[in-house]
């Protein structure tokens, strides 16, 4: 079995707003291994983006990580300086956004952005920048890469944008990549062309990757491991085939059965009853008590733990708790 | 020769459509300057022809900027055509005036994208939805309110719901008060905008259970609009593939995801991503390059040319114009496919 490059224990994040303490995230753990693509699946405000922004180091105010360990080769990230994580950033682990937009300046071209990036992390010359960025926009798939250089992210299409996010992202051949819904704001074609980029890049470079996305059609074509979130916490954690093969968890069945299926001839959907609850509002037995069909009183006043329930499966669901059992 | 066009037409005799739409055209002015002499025009819409039947709900897809919602905004009367008929129950909705348009208008309802902002957010949802009930003075009173409390029943809103205003909800919610509204008057046609984009899957399921379940208990048809293909497949009858302004494919779900006729359509449908990991490797993989041309100045000849993979020289000089290739199969191309690839795996 290969390392963890990354490996979270127990992550706590807490805003602490007016009213009140918001448990965004909540005990959440996992792993993941060198050349390793996993999924954060999960519908809004289950504490995707949080958890990912968590590993960044970008968590701001009233936010705050309370508890928890995010081991990154080996060293802790909620320990180390700014300084150091500043370092990290953008080299080791690089993100990319939904909107990128909002995360490119308006003020500078392209191509100022991305060298003043490898500049600050590979010690380049401006010369030297230029080219790398030139490379790097070509090898993203940008049709005449040189004429992009030099315009400004509103000149160009969102899928041209979310390339430029990229190509930024990977100048530096970051070990990690964390990539919190790259192709949610793209049209089909899209984000085809971007899934086909990411691909090949996890090929060429084996770098990791995060990918948030609540697509489970992107989820089956691109990951090996799913991570299942609800209100906070990881509620399923298993092998991309067993997911959508052998759910465990009554929520993981439920967003896959009220998925419309594009393949099949017939599909009738199921969906889950009601919202997901604001975060803290649960604070007796199981968080997904409101909504799922198979609760017992025990669900009502006890809550489950995140189990192993055979080997790389975990579950956390109280019908498990003597063995597995079929839902 | 007019004669003879006439006569094959009372030989076939024409089936009686809900809605038909013939040769609609919105071009939005887009001259940049004041004294430009040449005034430049955005082609949205472009001459797109096609009907929907009683009870059926047409599918329109396409990218971004496609003119989906600029035909269904043409349709309900929200925006002026630059040319074309809009035939709704055989009449010329422009030939319409007064109280004769208010009332063929009230037959045509729209749920939109996103609730929150056509949702009036200083009116309680009651008021919401008795609003067009009241200008239209279908009830008031005690009549009202009870219309009110069961159109929120259909809609699967609480009745202890009613005194609140739309920010206290959620999507889904909203979307159901947006639902409400639009059949208060039960009305003939309901144009759906994306009324599942912004939902979580497992909301998006919740309304379009309810859709399918209002279509069927009030003999509702529907435009169901969106880029989202899934949902497209899952609601619709027949659906209609839009590319710069122009139908490109229009034909039952079954044949377009079976077996495509046209490029685009074949492409757009393998750009979907399967929910099902065990298919990753042996779908067939078509990656349509490149973005749509902006329709302020599309491609010469067919507007897909400059990224379609099978693109010949006749593509870029002459237009191809929608025929039907097959029974009740219509498709706009030179070189309709012949074994187009679907998606459709048969378990
Ligand atoms: N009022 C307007 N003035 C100028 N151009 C417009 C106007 N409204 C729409 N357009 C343009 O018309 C084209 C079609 O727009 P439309 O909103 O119908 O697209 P759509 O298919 O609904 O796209 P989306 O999937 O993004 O909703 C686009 O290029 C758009 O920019
Ligand atoms: N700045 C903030 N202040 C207070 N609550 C926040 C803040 N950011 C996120 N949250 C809350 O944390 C929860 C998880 O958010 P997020 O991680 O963004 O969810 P998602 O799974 O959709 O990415 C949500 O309930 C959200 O409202
Ligand atoms: S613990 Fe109970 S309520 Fe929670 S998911 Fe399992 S069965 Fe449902
Ligand atoms: S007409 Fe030509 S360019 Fe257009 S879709 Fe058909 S083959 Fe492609
Ligand atoms: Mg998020
Ligand atoms: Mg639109």
């Amino acid at each position: 079995m290969t390392e963890a490059l990354l490996e979270v224990k127990d992550l706590k994040t807490y805003f602490h707003t007016e009213n009140g303490v918001v448990p965004s995230v909540d005990g959440v753990s996992f792993s993941i291994k060198k050349g390793e693509t996993i999924a954060v699946v999960g519908e809004s405000g289950s504490g995707k983006s949080v958890t990912s922004l968590s590993i960044m180091g970008l968590v701001g105010s009233p936010g705050k990580i309370v508890d928890g360990k995010i081991l990154f080769e080996g060293k802790d990230l909620t320990t180390i300086s700014n300084r150091d994580m500043r370092k990290l950033r953008g080299n080791e682990i690089a993100m990319i956004f939904q909107e990128p937009l909002t995360s490119l300046n308006p003020l500078f071209t392209v191509g100022n952005q991305i060298s003043e990036s490898i500049k600050l992390h590979q010690k380049a010359s401006k010369e030297e920048a230029k080219v790398k960025s030139i490379e790097m926009l070509r090898k993203v798939g940008i049709p005449r890469p040189e004429k992009v250089y030099s315009s400004y992210p509103h000149m160009l299409s969102g899928g041209m944008r979310q390339r430029v996010m990229i190509a930024m992202a990977l100048s530096c051949n970051p070990k990690l990549l964390i990539a919190d819904e790259p192709t949610t704001a793209l049209d089909v074609t899209i984000q085809a062309q971007i899934l086909q980029l990411m691909r090949n890049l996890i090929h060429e470079n084996d770098t990791s990757i995060m990918l948030i996305t609540h697509d489970l059609g992107v989820v089956a074509e691109m990951v090996d491991t799913v991570i299942v979130m609800y209100a906070g916490q990881v509620v399923e954690y298993t092998d991309v085939y067993t997911i959508f093969k052998e759910p465990k968890h009554p929520y993981t069945k439920g967003l896959l059965d009220s998925t419309p299926k594009i393949h099949e001839l017939k599909d009738e959907l199921q969906s889950i009853e009601g919202t997901v609850p604001a975060p803290g509002t649960i604070t007796k037995g199981c968080r997904f008590q409101t909504r799922c069909p198979l609760a017992t009183s025990k669900c009502f006043s006890e809550e489950p733990e995140l189990k192993e329930i055979r080997p790389n499966h975990q579950v956390r669901c109280w019908l498990h708790e003597e063995g597995e059992v079929a839902i | 020769m007019v004669q003879k066009l006439e006569q094959v037409e009372t030989q076939t005799k024409k089936e009686e459509y809900l809605l038909e739409v013939k040769g609609l055209k919105k071009y939005f002015d887009v001259t940049e300057g004041l004294f430009k002499k040449e005034r430049q025009y955005l082609r949205a819409v472009d001459n797109i022809d096609f009907f929907v039947r009683q009870g059926e709900t047409l599918g329109i897809v396409g990218e971004s900027g496609c003119g989906k919602s600029t035909t269904g905004n043409l349709i309900m009367q929200l925006l002026d055509k630059t040319e074309g008929e809009i035939i709704f129950e055989g009449v010329d909705l422009s030939k319409l005036k007064g109280e004769a348009l208010r009332k063929k208008r009230a037959e045509i309802q729209m749920i939109f994208q996103d609730p929150f902002s056509s949702l009036n957010p200083r009116m309680r949802v009651f008021d919401i939805i008795a609003e067009p009930l009241k200008t239209h003075g279908v009830a008031k009173g005690k009549e009202l309110e009870n219309q009110v409390y069961e159109l929120m029943d259909v809609v699967g809103l609480d009745r202890s719901y009613a005194r609140r205003y739309p920010h206290e909800f959620s999507g889904g919610q909203r979307q159901r008060i947006g639902i409400a509204r639009a059949i208060a008057l039960k009305p003939k046609l309901i144009i759906c905008d994306e009324p599942v984009s912004a939902l979580d899957v497992s909301i998006q399921s919740q309304i379009l259970n309810l859709m399918s379940k209002l279509q069927k208990e009030f003999q509702l048809t529907y435009i169901f609009i969106a880029h989202g293909l899934p949902a497209v497949k899952h609601i619709s009858d027949r659906v209609a593939v839009m590319y710069l302004g122009k139908i490109v494919e229009i034909t039952t779900k079954e044949k377009l995801f079976d077996q495509p006729l046209h490029p685009y359509t074949e492409g757009l449908l393998a750009a979907v991503p399967i929910p099902d990991p065990t298919l990753r490797d042996q779908k067939h993989r078509i990656i349509i390059e490149g973005d749509m041309p902006s329709p302020a100045n599309p491609p010469s000849g067919c507007r897909f040319h400059t990224r379609c993979p099978y693109a010949q020289d006749k593509c870029r000089s002459e237009e191809p114009s929608l025929i039907e290739e097959k029974p009740d199969h219509f498709v706009a191309c030179h070189f309709p496919l012949e074994k187009g690839h679907g998606v459709l795996i048969e378990k």
